[in-house]
Parts: C-alpha cells; sequence; structure tokens
C-alpha cells in the first residue's frame, strides 16, 4: 500500500483513503464541439502511460475530498512530489527516467 | 522436433531420460528477417507459428527481454472462457475456444486443457439481469452459457456456500462449460518448440530498445541491446509494456498499465472441481492439478510497471473467497505475484495495424488474455501476413478511438477490472 501526502492535508496517509484518478494536466478543450476527431481522441482516449516518472491526479476521498496532482515514478511506484490542482508541472531534478512524461 | 508419444515416454524410461533433445534452440539474432514478433510470450510466440504453419513465413525472430513466458504468460491465473457480451468479442473469444480444443494434439504438446466450467455467480438483482442477459447474447452467438440455480451452482461446486444469510447471498450462477482451465507455462512452451521447429528464431534476453523507420515512414527493424535487427514486419505483442514499444514507433496508445495480482495456497487434495468468479465480491478461484488453489485478485488503482502491488488487494480478494468457501478460511497462502496488465478505455483488446506501415499491435488485453491466447495468436498472424486483418479481429482496431466504435466490455464484461 503507498503513502501518499495530502498537498491539502499537508499529511501523509494511507492509500486507502485515496482515489487515483488518471494522468494530470489534461485540459478539456473549451470549444469540445468545434475540436475534430483527432484532438477529441488525445484529449479522451490516448494516454502517456510512461514507464517512469508519470504526472497524476488523486483525490483524497476520505479526507478532504479534494483533488491534487502527483508525481510518481511508476517503476518504483515512488512518490517524488505532491502539489494542489491547478499548479503548473514542477521542475525536476535533471536526468529524470522519462522525459516524455513531461512533455505533453 | 521428436516427436512426443508413449512410445518416446517408453524409450526414454528404459535410458534414464537422458535422450530428450532441446524443445527450442537460443540462436545468435541474424541480419535481417521477415517478420520480427517482440514478446515471447503466449501470443507472440503463437503468432510465430502461425505465420509459420498457415501462412508459409518462417524467416521470423520472436525477440524477448526476459524469458519466455514469463511475462504475463505464466502470471495469469489460467482461465479459459468465451462468455463475452458482444458480438465482435464472441467471434474473437470463441475463435480462440475451437483452437483450445485439439491444441495439444496440433502442436504435439500436452497444455492440459481441462473444460471444467467456468461458473460465475451473482448476489443481487443487478447481477441476475446482467448474467441472464449475458447468456441469451451468448446462446444467439452460438457460444454456451446456461442458468444455475443457486441448488444447482452448489451441486456443481460442492464447496460453495449459499446459504442466504451470507453477506452477498448467491442467487444464481451463469455456468460455461467449455471453459476451464489450460497450463499456461505450458502453452508458451508448445509454441515455443512448435514454431521452432518451422525454423522460428526465440531470441530471449534480449530488449528491444528501438523501432527504426525508413525516411517514407515504413518499419525497417528494431534496435535491441543485442544490435540492430532488420525486418519489414513488426508485430508488438508486448502486454502492460504496449505503450513503451509503441512510443518508439511514435505512436501514443489509448492503453494504460495496472499491476495484476494473482495468489495460489499450500496444495491440497482435490477439493474445488471447477472455475468460480464473482464480479461482485470480486474473486476468482480454481484448483490447479498440482493441488494449489490459484485465486485472481484486482487490479491496483494506479498505473504502474512495479510487478507489485498492494497487500489490501489481496486481503479483499481472500475475505471474498473465505466468504463463499468458508472451507478454504484455514487455508495458508503460498506464494502471491504481480504481473502488469494494459488496459484500453474499452476493455477490448487491439489487434491491428498501425498508422506506421509494417508495424502490427497485439495489445490491450488487459486482465483477461490468456483465454485468447490461440485465436488472438491466428489472427494476428494473419493480420501480419496478409497485412490486413481476418474478419474476427477486423473491429479490434486502433481508430476505433475516433470513429467511436467501441467494443465496450468496460461495462458488459464478465470479470470486474
Amino acid at each position: 500500500m503507498l503513502l501518499i501526502h495530502c498537498p491539502y492535508c499537508n499529511e501523509e496517509r494511507p492509500e486507502l483513503e485515496f482515489r487515483h484518478a488518471g494522468e494530470a494536466h489534461i485540459a478539456r478543450p473549451t470549444n469540445i464541439t468545434a475540436i475534430s476527431d483527432e484532438e477529441f481522441t488525445q484529449f479522451f482516449f490516448l494516454r502517456d502511460n510512461p514507464k517512469g516518472i508519470a504526472f497524476e491526479r488523486w483525490r483524497h476521498m476520505h479526507g478532504c475530498g479534494r483533488f491534487f496532482n502527483a508525481v510518481r515514478d511508476t517503476v518504483t511506484d515512488k512518490f517524488v512530489t505532491t502539489y494542489e490542482a491547478g499548479q503548473p508541472r514542477p521542475d525536476l531534478p535533471a536526468g529524470g527516467e522519462n522525459e516524455k512524461g513531461a512533455g505533453k | 522436433m521428436r516427436k512426443y508419444s508413449i512410445f518416446a515416454v517408453a524409450r526414454e524410461a528404459m535410458r534414464g531420460h537422458k535422450g530428450w533433445p532441446q524443445q527450442w534452440t537460443s540462436p545468435e539474432p541474424k541480419k535481417q528477417y521477415d517478420v520480427i514478433i517482440v514478446g515471447a510470450g503466449g501470443h507472440g510466440l503463437g503468432t510465430a507459428y502461425y505465420l509459420a504453419k498457415e501462412h508459409g513465413i518462417t524467416n521470423i525472430a520472436v525477440i524477448e527481454k526476459g524469458w519466455l513466458g514469463g511475462g504475463n504468460t505464466g502470471r495469469n491465473t489460467t482461465i479459459i472462457r468465451s462468455n463475452y457480451l458482444y458480438d465482435e468479442s464472441a467471434g474473437l473469444y470463441n475463435h480462440a475456444m475451437k483452437l483450445w480444443d485439439g491444441l495439444s494434439q496440433e502442436l504435439n504438446y500436452n497444455v492440459m486443457y481441462s473444460a471444467r466450467g467456468v461458473m460465475m455467480l451473482t448476489h443481487n438483482v443487478h447481477d441476475v439481469q446482467g448474467a441472464q442477459r449475458h447468456i441469451h447474447a451468448n446462446r444467439l452467438n452460438g457460444v454456451q452459457n446456461e442458468w444455475l440455480t443457486p441448488e444447482q451452482a452448489k451441486e456443481f461446486c460442492p464447496p460453495l456456500n449459499i446459504s442466504q444469510t451470507a453477506r452477498y447471498p448467491v442467487m444464481g450462477a451463469a455456468l460455461q462449460r467449455c471453459g476451464g482451465v489450460a497450463r499456461h507455462d505450458a502453452v508458451a512452451w508448445g509454441y515455443a518448440r512448435a514454431a521452432a521447429a518451422r525454423g522460428v528464431d526465440i531470441i530471449q534476453n534480449c530488449a528491444v530498445t528501438g523501432i527504426r523507420r525508413s525516411p517514407s515512414g515504413a518499419v525497417e527493424g528494431v534496435d535491441t541491446t543485442r544490435g540492430f535487427i532488420g525486418a519489414k514486419k513488426v508485430g508488438v505483442a508486448a502486454a502492460g509494456h504496449s505503450s513503451v514499444l509503441m512510443e518508439m514507433a511514435g505512436i501514443n496508445m489509448p492503453l494504460e498499465s495496472y499491476p495484476l495480482q494473482a495468489l495460489v495456497s499450500e496444495p491440497v487434495k482435490p477439493i474445488f472441481p471447477c472455475v468460480v468468479m464473482s464480479n461482485t465480491v470480486h474473486a476468482y478461484i480454481s484448483q490447479s492439478d498440482k493441488g494449489e488453489l490459484v485465486i485472481g485478485a484486482g487490479t491496483d488503482q494506479y498505473t504502474s510497471y512495479s510487478q507489485t502491488g498492494g497487500l489490501h488487494i489481496l486481503t479483499h480478494t481472500l475475505d471474498a473467497i473465505c466468504e463463499m468457501f468458508p472451507i478454504f478460511t484455514r487455508m495458508k497462502m503460498l506464494r502471491s505475484w504481480g504481473g502488469i496488465v494494459d488496459v484500453t478505455p474499452d476493455r477490448s483488446p487491439i489487434l491491428a495495424k498501425t498508422p506506421v506501415s509494417g508495424l502490427y499491435v497485439n495489445c490491450g488485453w488487459g486482465t483477461g488474455g490468456f483465454k485468447a491466447t490461440p485465436g488472438s495468436a491466428n489472427v494476428f498472424a494473419h493480420t501480419i501476413a496478409n497485412d490486413a486483418p481476418h474478419p474476427i479481429n477486423a473491429p479490434f482496431t486502433l481508430e476505433r478511438f475516433r470513429t467511436g466504435r467501441l467494443i465496450d466490455e468496460a461495462a458488459a464484461a464478465a470479470v470486474a477490472h
């Protein structure tokens, strides 16, 4: 079981209190009815699924109830950091295992 | 390839079993092949076998980063069934079911396919309606499936607790009698031996590090930890690592990789005659021929490549097993492990050509790829050989996530994901 630091509660709590909520930093297009099928596919279905550093959303379901973002290594399952929703991607130490994860 | 038979066994028994040849060789990779398959699991090895047998293409390399059959082929709970809801799925999984029957004879290798029946329990009104809808849809598609009352379910599987005071009482079950189990390792080994006998090179401990493309965009071959290996056609059958492989060709996939766990108990005498699954309490269980109870758990909630998962996922499943089969509450668990499963948004596989000329992909089997092994390999070989899908796998494209023609087993799946 993972231990996850909620940036709102500022506490490290067991995974059971949280729900994983998919890849982070995917913004719903504001003109959703106007975009092409390809753009919709990209937004709705395609995912980075990196082996290495992943940016993802979590929700502190059984705590404060709020969504936040996390950076986690999907090989070791270790969290690099967590940060509040709406904040930009944090700068990571150079030489991260997966450059692609930060590219989108 | 020396044929296995009762005479061969008798002959070897007389001389201390010293005359058995290697089942397959480990050749040095050639510079160029007609087809490269990435991933020596059941799907990849089977694809090479059918390419050689049915399409006359024998200049094939199957490249594997670890050892053959060491990924999800050797990590699943060996369950075989074809009771999927939609027509497209019924076609694909029933194709596999037909090939399971007779696979041991075809490969001259005992894959121990045992049609002992797969029984799926229902615990509430919604389950009952869902199961009956499945049964009707299956029967219209020529797929075996039948309804059992709780008493009939108990008769079919005596350890089952059908007490109406259980937390999730059994309200009936859907039974597919031709479903069952097969020895997963033997499936990989059988295909490997039969493919190698037809001239296929199986190259283990060789990781693909890149997919090389010509200026026109077509596939030229793969870079590996043992150098460049050329081929005009490359088929990727890499399960949980499909995203990573396809990324090498610049293709972003509609896949997410999750850990999925399973565990086995200490071996005991025969007690459990079939496979029982329950989506609602989330457990599935069978007994191997060695006597171990084989138990499948669910996926973890987060994406990962760590081939391990949370303990609470296992205990959740064991709670359900103990509730349904109180006889097993004192059973000791022997081993648990994880595999990485690649899950698509609609929970149906992708078995198709890709936007890159000469590149083909067989992925997205999620939590249930083993059962499809022969069928998947068979139609994937057809797709690669003809550069066009077989009618059976034609709906399982990558484009369906653009056109919207999903095969939405996510809602209809017989197993919880």
